[in-house]
């Protein structure tokens, strides 16, 4: 019998939900089927620990007096976007203090960014602000420079627009002389490392690949404290080809996510320097299943043989966007240490760390059972595979005459 | 007989030439490459084990210095932050020496310092920065 969001939150209130990872799914689904275990099982608990580019911090630092609407703001000499109210701000993970050499002498070491301010704010450390303004009649004031605390501000919470991504590609470099240096690591020359960069069996929208249970309000695991989908992620994209499992065989779905950083921890939001790069914020995230029916159950139970992600050349095809996928291999495959790329054993690099994600669905399951987390409907779910929402390219139209059309 | 351990460093212009093969011969030199690349400038970097008398290793550096090789010696020693290690493996396939390894079993990533040749390369490679120099 299905079960409901409901119920399953009586259960954890009662002491009484049955809780387990995705990776104890797989062997309870094996042995008993997925029809009892639907019965048996509540909630499945995911987890996953990577670098998520498109993530960032709303602040605010509370007035100044005189007050001040800033209108450019530099945490750690690294800018923040304050196009906003008075004294709003946003700072992203790969923003870079202006004087950096960026990859001026290639490949830059890519040191400090808005990742590592961020990570700074949530280990309690002090930052430094230094903001500007012009002046009005209102907020008369135009410069402040200031140490500023997470404990000292009004509101101090991620606000990432695409995390979690449903499954990715595996980068491989076919340039015969030369290691290139991307978002997926180092990736050595002539077919040298294959990076993946995804917890796999894990990761929670793989474990439910249509989004049945996730969508808008879902209440989550964020960085070691609570956060919620607040929508789909950018570059959302449901219509991506699916295996027979359900699976989708490349990049797929994605959240957007916020919560308050005041929860988190400094080791589960961690400033990193992509060598060659720039900077990427790696982040934990985990996400609670509810095992409303049997498919729920298969779903859940799915593991690493059973994931494909497309190898693709990073040294000509991905960033020209010529060619298509080299093949497609498992997560198992991945995980063995080597992949075959045209007939080559190639060693494969993990950029995500599983070691982390497992304990990210392992604390998940502990305050489930401890009564301590209970799951949320979403108020609505993530398009999916039927939405026809696809994934576009930008169509440029170069515009003349000073933009008059 | 000694061995050396060092870091050679080929301006642009020598990239071609076989300058190991000719020390090899001319000083009767063993040697053993841990690890080659070039990086995006066409500087050519060589990590290298060489083995010789210690005259003869004496020699052959001083005459690739002359011929315009920057040579560095392998002597500081590396060290993991292990509170700022993720256990991601990215540094694993870079790593010469299998210092760095993954268990492909639990997944956790060790690092032994007795394998490490203090290379450097895994330092700018890994992404929170936890493999350091110490000095
Ligand atoms: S790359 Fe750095 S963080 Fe990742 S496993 Fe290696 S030492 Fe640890
Ligand atoms: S310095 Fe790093 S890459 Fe070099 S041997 Fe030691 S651990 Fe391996």
């Amino acid at each position: 019998m299905p079960k409901t969001y409901a119920d399953i939150n009586a259960k954890i209130q009662a002491g009484k939900a049955v809780v387990v990872t995705a990776e104890e799914m797989i062997g309870i689904v094996e042995e008993d089927g997925a029809a009892k275990a639907a019965e048996r099982v509540d909630v499945v608990t995911t987890g996953t620990f990577a670098p998520m580019c498109s993530s960032g911090a709303m602040l605010n630092t509370g007035h100044t007096t005189p007050r001040m609407r800033f209108t450019k703001v530099w945490l750690n000499e690294v800018p923040a976007y304050a196009g906003l109210a008075a004294v709003d701000f946003y700072i992203g993970a790969t923003e870079l203090p202006e004087n950096d050499p960026r990859n001026r002498n290639h490949p830059g070491l890519f040191s400090y960014g808005g990742a590592h301010v961020i990570e700074d704010l949530i280990a309690g450390r002090d930052v430094r602000m230094v903001a500007e303004a012009y002046p009005t009649d209102c907020y008369p004031r135009q410069d402040l420079e200031t140490l500023i605390n997470i404990g000292d501000l009004n509101q101090a919470y991620l606000l990432n627009p695409r995390n979690a991504y449903q499954n990715y590609g595996v980068a491989v470099n076919l340039n015969e002389d030369r290691d290139i240096y991307t978002y997926m690591g180092v990736v050595q020359a002539d077919l040298g490392s294959a990076s993946f960069c995804s917890a796999g069996q894990l990761s929670p929208m793989l474990n439910d690949p249509y989004y049945r249970t996730i969508g808008i309000g879902t209440r989550l695991y964020l960085g070691g404290g609570v956060g919620y989908v607040y929508f789909q992620g950018t570059q959302h994209n449901p219509t991506e080809a699916r295996a027979e499992n359900g699976v989708p065989m490349g990049g797929a779905g994605t959240i957007g996510v916020v919560g308050d950083m005041n929860q988190m921890r400094s080791d589960l939001v961690v400033g990193v320097s992509m060598y060659g790069y720039g900077v990427s914020l790696a982040l934990g995230l985990g996400i609670p299943i509810p095992i409303l029916d049997e498919d729920m159950a298969r779903y859940t139970a799915v593991k690493d043989e059973d994931i494909v992600a497309p190898v693709l050349d990073y040294s000509r095809e991905y960033p020209y966007r010529e060619g298509g996928p080299l093949g497609h291999v498992s997560y198992a495959q991945l995980k063995s240490g080597h992949i075959e790329v045209r007939g080559r054993k190639v060693p494969t690099t993990p950029l995500s760390s599983y070691v982390r994600a497992q304990a990210i669905a392992e604390e998940l399951k502990e305050w489930i059972q401890a009564g301590e987390f209970l799951l949320s409907q979403p108020a609505e779910l993530l398009p999916s595979a039927d939405s026809g929402q696809g994934f576009k390219s930008l169509n440029e139209r170069p515009f003349n005459n000073g933009g008059v059309v | 007989m000694a061995d050396r351990r060092i870091v050679m460093h080929f301006p642009p212009t020598m990239i071609d030439e076989p300058i190991i093969s000719g020390l090899v011969k001319t000083y009767d030199l063993g040697f053993n490459i841990l690890r080659a690349s070039i990086t995006p400038q066409q500087e050519g970097v060589m990590v290298l084990v060489l083995e010789g008398t210690e005259d003869a290793l004496d020699a052959a550096l001083r005459d690739a210095q002359e011929k315009g090789v920057r040579i560095e010696p392998l002597e500081m020693e590396i060290v993991r932050d292990e509170d700022k290690c993720t256990e991601c493996g990215a540094c694993v396939n870079i790593c010469p020496t299998e210092a760095l390894a993954i268990d492909l079993q639990t997944r956790h990533v060790t690092f032994d310092p007795d394998k490490c040749i203090a290379c450097e390369l895994c330092v700018p490679v890994c992404p929170p920065r936890a493999m350091q120099i110490a000095l």
